[in-house]
């Protein structure tokens, strides 16, 4: 879309929710993340309800691998201050700073996927059969590999959408407030992994 | 460019608390106290994580109520969710 274009398009925006006076698209995030967060918590809330339900549920932390995931939950974490870093930087019309910072959360992004690839193989090809568990047969296996999966996947949507923010910004398409929503999304990712952290590995 | 209406939080600090109650989590575990009392501990400490980065990283503390409601309303799906399945477990 040519700048003139996207001008009369932004002109055309109806009118703006009082919601969220600065962007409509963010109450449209805010919505969407509060559908997501309500698969997030029946998926947990199962979890829980057939963990309970179960005589012989094995103690996660004996199978799991507590100090990779705690890394893991270090990297979203610092992501999450980097994404703010970052939305504080193009805020301030700071151009290369914010390119850093949002380099940094794809960086962590990526880096995550690849701990998350790391253990699910350590656990299908050794942990698993050691225990005599498997993915298709145990529901301590099924709903670690659902959850876990569930949230990668939104991973690797947020590395995709951070990535297509950083380019649209660059080309000057994108400002703070695409910015802002690309950070709820990333922030709502951390925070949904806090919680599967605490309910799936550590209890 | 958005305008930010509220002066920006210390994020950094909040990056502390995270990082404190992450390794507080994971220490817990290992001490020898009562499984319900790790249990209440892990639950509070995610709870006060999570609300760390939706309160401040998604700067819902500066948002109008209404949006923090919003974000609240998947809870009351959880709630009912459980006590709707809770049966299933105490079967009488």
């Amino acid at each position: 879309m040519s700048e003139a274009a996207a001008v009369m398009h932004m002109g055309a925006e109806p009118q703006e929710s009082p919601l969220t006076p600065e962007s409509s698209g963010k109450l449209g995030m805010w919505l969407f993340l509060a559908g997501d967060a309500m698969s997030f918590g029946c998926l947990i809330v199962g979890y829980g309800i057939l963990r309970h339900a179960s005589k012989d549920w094995p103690v996660p932390s004996h199978i799991l691998g507590i100090n990779l995931t705690a890394f893991m939950t270090f990297l979203l974490i610092v992501s999450s201050v980097w994404m703010v870093l970052s939305l504080s930087a193009i805020q301030k019309g700071d151009k290369a700073r914010f390119k850093k910072f949002l380099g940094l959360v794809i960086l962590g992004g990526l880096m995550f996927l690849g701990c998350q690839a790391y253990e699910w193989t350590h656990l299908i090809t050794e942990i698993l059969p050691e225990h005599n568990l498997s993915f298709s047969k145990d529901l301590f296996a099924t709903t670690f590999f659902v959850l876990t999966g569930f949230h990668g996947m939104h991973v690797t949507g947020g590395v995709i959408y951070n990535s297509c923010v950083l380019n649209a910004v660059s080309r000057g398409r994108y400002g703070a407030k695409h910015v802002e929503i690309a950070g709820l999304y990333w922030h709502f990712v951390d925070l949904v992994w806090i919680l599967i952290f605490t309910f799936v590995y550590l209890l | 460019m958005s305008e930010t209406t509220h002066q920006e939080p210390n994020y950094m600090g909040v990056f502390w608390w995270l990082l404190v109650l992450t390794i507080l989590e994971v220490a817990v575990i290992y001490v020898p106290i009562v499984r319900i009392a790790v249990v209440i501990l892990l639950v509070a400490m995610a709870i006060s994580k999570a609300a760390l980065v939706a309160l401040y990283f998604m700067h819902l503390k500066f948002e109008k109520r209404t949006l923090a409601i919003i974000a609240l309303s998947p809870f009351v799906l959880c709630v009912f969710l459980i006590l709707m399945l809770t049966p299933d477990i105490f079967p009488r």
